[in-house]
């Protein structure tokens, strides 16, 4: 199966081989015809409208704005809707460093997300702790409290690469089973409790 | 007229003189009030700005470098006190006499642990309170058994501690209140889209009126400065440019000069004039993008697509020569790291001849507005002793009077022989910070204008030993950032490792007098004067 994204051809992304294994294991389950067409339906209006929601602590928040900006335009996508709140938001694009002090309201933010949801580690600092990786201060990437979805590397990456690695996000959701799948907190449990 | 080194030793017979670059005088902590007192209110040259606090270890000791000028005069001095031991360190805080002294001395009492003596609020600025150790101190154990992540949410305490000095000597430990039980207190941020990043403001309200506010910093506090102590010098430059990323190139400029002052290099003069250039292209990107999202914090949101259509000019014309939209890396010590693109003139020329029309539509679009100029004028007033006493430099203190500008003041690069206006206002609100913003652009490209044609040709760079070592020594540097003066002190023992390596960021200033500047106002107003001082939240927490 072909997971298909308007903007980009399929074979122009990097790890499709990822997202293979992904289908593998859904054909695997065996789904019902009736509800695999539901999951499809649903998945390809989350795909196409993900929310973000603005968390941005340092330089890659400046980047992620100018996607918003009329050059870079993240509407194409459906992505244009940054939400204040972590309620009215599907993904978290974690833009910067994150240090100790940060790490309780972050979780605390992604704890208030509404299921399914997501996270983007997006630059150098949120993947690994980037250059300020031996500070007593700072985190070694998100990944240490939150289950990542995507990673986006880059000191801050171009928005060129954030679109790459929002679409990625996109194709993920599409391949997702939805009906007894995403839409229980099923992958949280796992995180959380594999810790 | 006596010197000040007579004066202060007819004050202080103990204090020592010592020169590096300026005149330093080490006073014992028990003279030090004395003499602080006295150098604020000199009749000459009253020191009235207190331009930083660094807070060092120094192996038997820890202690403070107070780096002092007078406005009027422009003299510089710096004073060293030590604390007597490192178990208890105490010294006797200023924050009664310069008020950027309170935020500044909490940061060293975060770091070291220095308890002032009569500072109201000894609360750690940047790190949790349940946090083991103190940081900077040489001797750190940084075991992450002793601070793992914690993720359970932190407490908010209205009380804080302080130390305060009874009149017969004695030492009594004080809880001041910071909210009573009555006070109702919102807590804006960390995350928070108008805060401009993770700063968190506890607020108390009355109503719809701000009665105090508590700044929360360290919610991006990356320890830049002691990861700065086990690397290199080259290796620590490429932190400037992620402190306050909207002036990378200010930033490194200002460590890369204070690098060359301690080695007594000389940059070839087309590296003074690219330095220059780039400055002022960072400054107007910068004043653009605050334009952009001041404009969409008071509510215009067409004016955050105007703002970033023209930076994204500016952010082309640097990837091109630099490579990078955002962390260019570009200044290197000796030289820049990469010569102009064969373009770079012609679209900086380009982007000058465009650029003032584009104001002209800025105005037009937002100045003018009935409402934005009834959000603007006359909110958040801030007098000119005040922004000195707050040390709110860069267009915030320019906005209330101040002739501030490190440009003017310590020409560096070509700035002695470019001619431009300091752009000064006296009103001192929101709207005179904004305006100073928008005008400075104009200057800005007037120094591009004079500059781009005659860049001379040369060496873009200096050969240097992939291991630098500077002369042991101080040295502290400052350049005219787009918030204000950044300055850069630097601690030499005569290794390839800075012993003390400090980053003196506008923005900690500009929070600090955030409390005053909003009492009484409406939360509205709140966000215009956050958005009108224009912080970046990396800067403060560095």
């Amino acid at each position: 199966m072909e997971v298909k994204i308007k903007s980009m051809k399929y074979e122009d992304f990097k790890d499709n081989e990822y997202l293979e294994n992904l289908v593998a294991e859904l054909n695997a389950a065996g789904t019902n015809v009736v509800v695999g067409c539901f999951d499809d339906l649903i998945n390809w209006g989350r795909s196409n409208s993900l929310w973000p929601l603005t968390f941005a602590t340092s330089c890659c928040g400046i980047e992620f704005m100018a996607l918003g900006a009329a050059r870079y335009d993240m509407a194409r996508f459906g992505f244009e809707v940054a939400r204040a709140s972590p309620r009215q938001a599907d993904f978290i694009m974690v833009a910067g460093t994150i240090v100790h002090r940060m790490a309780p309201v972050l979780k605390r933010l992604y704890d208030q997300l509404a299921e399914p949801k997501y996270v983007v580690a997006t630059g150098g600092c949120a993947i690994s702790g980037g250059p300020f990786r031996n500070s007593y201060h700072v985190l070694k990437g998100v990944g240490e409290i939150l289950p990542v979805d995507v990673y986006i590397p880059g000191c801050p990456p171009r928005p060129e690469a954030m679109f790459y690695g929002l679409m990625q996000l996109q194709r993920k959701v599409k391949v997702e089973k939805f009906f007894g799948g995403v839409n229980r907190k099923q992958k949280r449990q796992e995180f959380f409790e594999g810790k | 007229m006596a010197t000040i080194q007579e004066k202060i030793s007819a004050l202080v017979p103990e204090a020592t003189f010592s020169e590096s670059g300026q005149l330093y005088v080490t006073v014992p902590d028990a003279q030090w009030h004395k003499l602080a007192k006295a150098l604020h209110d000199d009749k000459e040259s009253p020191y009235d700005y207190l331009i930083a606090i660094v807070g060092a270890d120094w192996g038997e000791t820890l202690g403070c470098v107070y780096y002092l000028e007078s406005t009027s005069t422009a003299q510089r001095l710096a004073v060293i006190v030590q604390t007597a031991d490192r178990e208890k360190p105490m010294l006797h805080s200023v924050c009664d006499l310069w008020q950027s002294a309170n935020l500044y001395e909490r940061e060293v009492y975060d770091f070291y642990g220095i308890v002032f003596i009569n500072h109201p609020d000894m609360r750690r600025l940047f790190l949790r309170k349940d946090w083991v150790g103190y940081p900077l101190r040489k001797d750190y154990n940084a075991d992450p058994a002793l601070n793992p992540i914690r993720l359970e949410n932190e407490e908010s305490y209205d009380t804080s501690y302080s130390v305060v000095e009874k009149e017969d000597g004695t030492l009594e430990e004080q809880r001041p209140v910071i909210f009573t039980p009555e006070q109702y207190v919102v807590n804006i941020g960390p995350q928070h889209p108008a805060t401009h990043g993770v700063l968190r403001l506890r607020t108390s309200l009355d109503g719809e009126i701000v009665t105090k506010i508590d700044p929360y910093c360290g919610y991006i506090h990356r320890g830049i400065e002691k990861l700065c102590e086990s690397l290199t010098y080259p290796q620590t430059l490429h932190f400037t440019d992620r402190l306050d990323y909207l002036s990378a190139m200010q930033n490194r400029h200002a460590l890369c000069l204070c690098i060359e002052d301690a080695l007594q290099i000389e940059v070839p003069e087309r590296v003074k004039y690219i330095r220059t250039i780039m400055d002022e292209l960072m400054r107007i990107s910068s004043h653009l993008l605050f334009w952009a999202t001041f404009c969409m914090d008071l509510g215009g949101t067409t004016a955050f697509f105007y703002g970033f259509r023209d930076r994204e000019m500016i952010l082309d014309i640097l990837e091109e020569t630099t490579g990078a939209r955002m962390s260019f890396n570009y200044n290197t010590i000796g030289g820049v790291m990469a010569d102009l693109h064969p373009d770079f003139q012609r679209k900086v020329k380009e982007f000058c001849r465009y650029m003032p029309g584009s104001l002209k539509e800025y105005h037009e679009l937002f100045t003018g507005n009935v409402i934005a100029q009834q959000r603007m004028k006359g909110v958040g007033v801030v007098s000119r002793e005040k922004a000195i006493s707050h040390a709110l430099t860069g267009p915030s203190g320019r906005a209330s009077g101040w002739a501030c500008d490190v440009r003017k003041r310590m020409p560096y690069g070509v700035y002695d022989k470019v001619e431009f206006n300091e752009v000064l206002r006296t009103e001192g609100d929101v709207f005179a910070r904004y305006m100073v913003r928008l005008d400075e652009i104009l200057e800005s490209i007037k120094i591009i204008e004079q500059l781009i044609d005659n860049i001379p040709e040369g060496d873009y760079a200096l050969k240097m030993k992939p291991i630098i070592k500077l002369p042991e020594g101080r040295y502290f540097r400052q350049v005219e950032a787009s918030r204000g003066a950044f300055g850069v002190y630097i601690e030499s023992r005569g290794e390839k490792y800075p012993y003390r390596l400090k980053f003196n960021t506008p923005g900690l200033m500009l929070v600090g007098s955030l409390d005053e500047l909003t009492r009484g106002g409406k939360i509205a107003d709140l966000i215009a004067i956050g958005g009108s001082l224009d912080y970046v939240v990396p800067d403060i927490d560095r």
